[in-house]
């Protein structure tokens, strides 16, 4: 049986939180090595390493460093996003709370490899406690000397979903309305107020200590080759155990559900489970044992996302989740480019129409239609993904539809 | 005792972009931003009164506007509409006879919606006052609302 690791999260008897446990551990020994390393070096390693982005976009983290880097300026930008929206997901509030210092430290190290003196923490606006907790963390680093001449500062979200992209992000924090912006260029060339800024996801951040203190070939020995290290993961729904595991990424979502999950609650048979959160594809029995890494998921017209598992028993109406689900991005759509504006209002309607035993063949239709617009026209991410859950549904999950049409 | 909106507003002038941040701290003495703060703050960042309007009713945590002291959220995102949230809102809206988007006539309590609040170990979720709620069950709801005094 596949068995579950500790590496980003501490151990059972492992108490990391505060500064003094952290730097018992050896902790911020890591970032000693990273200062007195050549920085182009230090790039290359995080690179090597084949770090990925773990907020979704799956980009090498020491790439995107890279780019930043390599721009001639005095004024250069870490920001931590810790603005996890994906309803099912709380992997980053759980890394926040118990390893706040590893996090920081990865800032820490970006920094100072991109030549950067000031960082943000991003943090969502419903976790007011761990913002707290991150200012506490913060003067107790910066109280000790750990961090030198980095400052770090935390700004609250408002709950919008939108400013998990990383450039709406950067315009919240610049105190504007989420938006994103038109790419390019891209936030590591010129981001918050105009300078080059790294914005990287909570669990990326954390990885860095690691990698850089136990090397690039020790990450890519776990998990999958294209995509190595391990993955938080959230399970949610009808699964026995509805908990976080930490995983290599070249388990299979059968073992996420079954073995790490205890399979499904009150013996019901699966249905189906969404990954990567609301923006993530359905996945149906018989895909269950494809491994969990970014393109194994890409393969099969899924994403690995946040990390996300929801998993819906047999007894659950497909059309009525994804109604809600497709709610949900009316709802958080920011409104400034029209397919998304529209589009994920329309498709709304229609899916409402469909759940009330209103619909016809021609919604089906129109569905796919606009499914497809809008994963090519719209301006980012939230509005290219709003359509996957109806896309995958109507794909493997059709009958459903039918069985509710007019 | 509230202390002034512009006096709250002008602890975060000099923050760049810092309007959120002055937002926030406006609904912790609040827990809604007064109308007429809004023109104070597009005055002390610099902005037109519209785009200061724009940033306050574009996210949802920020209210423009008075609501109830206590705050009650119901999270209705996909894992916990699945284990019930609907229940959850009836039970809501029948202890406190208002419904979801309105507050009580004395002032206490506010009902909205709200999409995920990282709770999903537990479903479903409310929050009062931004504080976590989990496994929540019509049946409790009357137990909870007893300790919001």
């Amino acid at each position: 049986m596949a068995q579950e690791m500790r590496v980003l999260l501490p151990a059972d008897a492992e108490d990391l939180t505060s500064y003094q446990g952290y730097t018992n551990a050896g902790g911020y020994k890591a970032l000693e090595k990273a200062r007195s390393m050549d920085r182009l070096d230090l790039i290359e390693a995080v690179k090597n390493s084949n770090l990925r982005g773990r907020g979704g976009a799956g980009f090498n983290a020491g790439m995107k460093w890279r780019f930043s880097y390599s721009v001639d300026t005095d004024e250069k930008y870490v920001i931590c996003n810790a603005d996890e929206g994906e309803p099912g997901t709380y992997k980053d509030r759980i890394l926040l709370e118990t390893v706040p210092h590893r996090v920081l430290e990865g800032m820490a190290i970006c920094a100072y490899a991109i030549g950067a003196r000031q960082g943000y923490i991003y943090c969502r606006g419903e976790y007011p406690f761990v913002v707290e907790a991150l200012n506490q963390a913060i003067k107790d680093a910066k109280d000790s000397g750990a961090l030198g001449d980095f400052e770090v500062e935390v700004r609250m979200g408002a709950g919008a979903y939108v400013c998990g992209e990383e450039s709406a992000l950067i315009e919240s924090i610049e105190g504007h309305r989420g938006e994103p912006r038109f790419k390019p260029p891209f936030p590591p060339v010129t981001g918050l107020w105009g300078k080059p800024s790294i914005v990287n996801n909570v669990e990326t951040l954390a990885y860095i200590p690691l990698i850089v203190e136990k090397g690039s070939d020790w990450f890519k020995s776990i998990g999958a080759a294209n995509y190595p290290g391990t993955k938080l993961l959230t399970l949610t729904g009808d699964v026995v155990e509805r908990k976080i595991i930490e995983v290599p990424t070249d388990v299979t979502i059968r073992q996420v559900i079954y073995d790490f999950g205890g399979g499904i609650r009150g013996d019901k048979n699966f249905k189906a489970v969404q990954i990567g959160g609301t923006s993530g594809g359905f996945i149906p029995e018989e895909l269950l044992d494809t491994a969990i890494d970014f393109d194994s998921m890409n393969a099969i017209g899924a994403v690995l996302g946040s990390g996300a598992v929801f998993v819906m028993d047999e007894t659950r109406d497909i059309v009525d989740v994804v109604e809600r689900i497709a709610k949900f991005f009316e709802h958080e759509s920011c409104g400034k480019c029209i397919p998304c504006r529209e589009g994920t209002k329309r498709m709304h309607e229609m899916m409402e129409r469909i759940n009330h035993g209103q619909g016809t063949g021609d919604d089906l239709s129109n569905l796919e239609r606009l499914g497809l617009v809008m994963c090519k026209a719209c301006l980012c991410g939230l509005g290219q993904a709003a359509p996957a859950p109806v896309l995958t549904t109507l794909n493997h999950f059709r009958d459903e539809y039918k069985a509710k049409l007019n | 005792m509230k202390s002034d909106y512009t006096e709250i507003i002008a602890a975060y002038k000099e923050k760049p972009g810092g309007i959120i941040e002055a937002y926030h701290a406006l609904q912790r003495a609040y827990n809604y931003i007064p109308e007429e703060a809004v023109a104070s703050a597009a005055q002390a960042f610099g902005m037109s009164k519209a785009e200061a309007w724009g940033v306050a009713t574009f996210y949802s945590y920020f209210k423009v506007g008075e609501r109830g002291r206590y705050i009650i959220r119901i999270c209705e995102s996909a894992p916990c509409h699945i284990a019930g949230a609907d229940k959850v809102v009836a039970a809501l809206e029948k202890h406190l006879g208002i419904k979801m988007g309105e507050t009580t006539p004395d002032g206490k309590f506010t009902l909205e919606f709200t999409e995920c609040v990282g709770q999903c170990q537990a479903t479903p979720v409310i929050t009062i006052n931004c504080k976590p709620y989990e496994d929540v069950t019509p049946e409790g709801v009357g137990e909870i609302l007893a300790k919001c005094q």
